[in-house]
């Protein structure tokens, strides 16, 4: 099979095209001579499947970045059959450089000016015929964004997939060194087949610019806005949950518990109180997560990330981490897994670290879940958005204790040099493509473990069958006797115990095992909770769940990128212990006050 | 008088790249994005609380502290 590699810098709408090219079908692979997997997807051209993999975006090949390395052992060791390259058509000038660094590597190779449409209102025009003739490459302008430029461009990788795919030199490196030669060349490139105007005209980046990063506005406003989305979020997501849920509740009743009636007891007990209750709880939150996926791609694409570490890195500073830690600390809002690999982009071993240390208390979506329902069913419509901005407030708070208390351990002066792109509104088209690929990623992880840790949760608190279901004499009973000291002084009752167990592989289980426990689902649940806890105890139990670990995928993600156990098994023993403490001093503060 | 450099610019200030003086990884991030004597640089903004600048280099902006801008020499018309 052909295989085409996607290259260009960060910030040219490679991923975009990618997810274009390949519908968003992508898998993550595993390739010869690198320990990141890199997406990659097969689509039919012409008559052939080829493969298309993308690279991680570099500026140059010379790089010391973790992801420029990928990039040099990548094409060292998996010389693709045509390399296409991508270059953000407003920042040709300074793009162009590893364009002519990978020319001299000798392979095949098309090149597409990206955000064509986006140069064009800088002023920019560039004569691509004019610019291919002197390289001597194919050379297409493209838009990714409103998919211009593409029969064309396919038409000519068609082609070029026809040549035979030439040998790497295997003098890579030192072949790669001649900047000089790099320099004169670009500059007679420039001069002859781009003009850029000498002013550049006042566009809508730098009239937002200047309120967004306004010196005193600038934090304010970011946060009025965060505080937005997610009010937006509740706003039209709840009455969405409340309806996904009566939905599955009469499914259950009108066709699921007379289909299932000729069944054994215990075996449509498992499937009804287990299963589908487990899933059901659980997946009536799937709206909420869809909303919130498709406003964090938003703004995501839209650029306002690099401006947050811009307004946020002064603080950051103060804690041994830097700006681009704040945006990770804002991705994990989504979830801790990509927001973990993300800081890949830092150097310092000891600024990763740290960075990695503090974002697993980023209030995840998948905890945000166990919140919202304990929240709605143990407080006041009023009160529920206010304790559930605490929470938020809280998991700032727990990062940034941890921040303080280890940065002598993880102390670095790594620079902070980031680029700020334009503001880009995404299109319809792309946040759709975005919100399902995470809304997909979602259910895979939740259907997988959750049906799994309800049966076990199921399992735990039906055996041995003599003993009365969820009662002391059951397998769950025992275990919680056994850890009752232990969590007895925070408040959390033996139920919320076994969740919280099972909570510790994923935080979409602990909503799940609570139904199975309860034998309930949905509004049920959520009442007999109310009778069951007061606020004191579900307020505990919710600052428990906030920080003692995220999930296994989390630790199991901390362990391959920091390749560090004892550096793990702090990360794990710190957040646990913190999370009792937190707990404890809150609930027999509370106690102690009288509540 | 001690050589001026970036970080002593004020924002709407235009200056020219004159030398670098950063280590070799710092180095040649500076110049992936951009940063090359002879450049024509402008500081647009400084954030509140020493925070970073955000300086143009042709149509490229880009973020970095101040000590960093202060390892990179410019002069002005």
């Amino acid at each position: 099979m052909k295989r085409i590699a996607l290259l260009g810098m960060p910030n040219t709408g490679k991923s975009t095209l990618f997810n274009r090219i390949t519908g968003g079908a992508a898998r993550v692979g595993n390739w010869p001579g690198i320990t990141v997997e890199l997406l990659s997807g097969k689509i039919l051209l012409g008559s052939d499947i080829v493969e298309i993999i993308d690279l991680p975006g570099i500026y140059d090949l010379h790089g010391f970045s973790d992801d420029e390395q990928v990039v040099r052992h990548f094409l060292h060791d998996n010389v693709p059959d045509l390399a296409l390259i991508i270059i953000n058509a407003t920042q040709i000038e300074r793009q162009m450089s590893l364009l002519l660094q990978l020319r001299q590597l000798n392979m095949n190779i098309v090149v597409l000016l990206n955000m064509s449409d986006e140069a064009k209102k800088f002023g920019i025009t560039i004569d691509s015929k004019k610019m291919a003739e002197m390289l001597g490459l194919p050379i297409f302008l493209i838009s990714g964004k409103y998919g211009t430029g593409y029969a064309e461009t396919l038409q000519a990788i068609i082609k070029a997939l026809r040549y035979p795919t030439p040998g790497m030199a295997e003098q890579l490196r030192s072949q790669l060194e001649e900047d000089e030669h790099i320099e004169s060349e670009m500059a007679r490139v420039m001069e002859h087949a781009v003009q850029i105007p000498a002013q550049l005209p006042e566009n809508l980046t730098e009239k937002l610019d200047r309120v967004m990063l306004h010196p005193w506005l600038g934090l304010p406003i970011f946060f009025g806005i965060m505080y937005l989305l997610f009010q937006g979020i509740f706003f039209v997501g709840e009455p969405l949950q409340i309806w996904v849920g009566e939905a599955l509740n009469w499914l259950r009743t009108s066709a699921l518990d007379p289909a299932l009636a000729g069944l054994p007891t215990w075996f449509s007990g498992l499937l009804l109180d287990g299963i589908y209750n487990g899933v059901a709880t659980v997946a009536a939150f799937v709206p909420i997560i869809i909303l919130f996926f498709l406003f964090m791609a938003m703004v995501e694409d839209s650029g306002y990330l690099s401006r947050a570490a811009f307004l946020m890195d002064a603080l950051m500073a103060k804690m041994g981490l830097d700006g681009r830690g704040f945006v990770m600390l804002l991705m994990g809002f989504g979830c801790n897994v990509p927001a973990l690999m993300g800081t890949r982009v830092m150097r310092s071993r000891s600024l990763r670290l740290l960075t990695m240390m503090v974002i697993p208390f980023s209030l995840c979506s998948a905890r945000l879940q166990v919140f919202v329902f304990i929240t709605a069913a143990l407080f006041s419509p009023k009160a529920a958005p206010v304790v559930l901005f605490s929470l938020y407030l809280f998991s700032f708070a727990a990062a940034i204790l941890t921040a303080l208390l280890f940065k002598r351990n993880y102390q670095n002066n790594e620079p902070f040099v980031l680029e700020l792109p334009p503001y880009r509104f995404p299109t319809a088209r792309q946040m759709m493509l975005r919100g399902w690929m995470e809304v997909n990623h979602f259910l895979r992880r939740a259907t997988k473990f959750i049906v799994a840790g309800v049966v076990l949760v199921w399992l735990l608190t039906h055996l041995p069958p003599s003993a009365a279901p969820a009662s002391a004499g059951t397998l769950a009973g025992m275990l919680g006797d056994l850890l009752h000291p232990l969590f007895e002084p925070i408040g959390i009752n033996d139920q919320l115990m076994i969740a919280l167990i099972f909570g510790f592989v994923a935080k979409e289980i602990v909503i799940g095992s609570l139904a199975v426990i309860y034998g309930l689902s949905g509004d049920a649940l959520g009442t007999a909770l109310g009778q069951h806890l007061d606020w004191v105890q579900a307020y505990s139990f919710m600052l428990f769940t906030l920080i003692y670990t995220p999930c296994l995928s989390t630790i199991a993600t901390l362990r391959s990128e920091s390749k560090d156990l004892r550096y793990t098994l702090l990360t794990i023993f710190w957040s646990l212990g913190l999370a009792w403490i937190v707990s404890f001093i809150f609930y027999q503060g509370a106690r102690a006050l009288g509540y | 008088m001690a050589p001026l450099t970036l970080a002593h610019l004020h924002p709407g200030d235009t200056a020219t790249i004159v030398s670098i003086q950063a280590e070799e990884a710092l180095h040649q991030r500076l110049q992936a994005l951009g940063f090359r004597s002879g450049k024509q640089i402008e500081l647009i903004r400084k954030a509140s609380f020493s925070g970073p600048l955000q300086v143009r280099i042709g149509t490229t902006d880009i973020l970095l502290r101040r000590s960093e801008a202060a390892k990179i020499k410019v002069c002005q018309p």
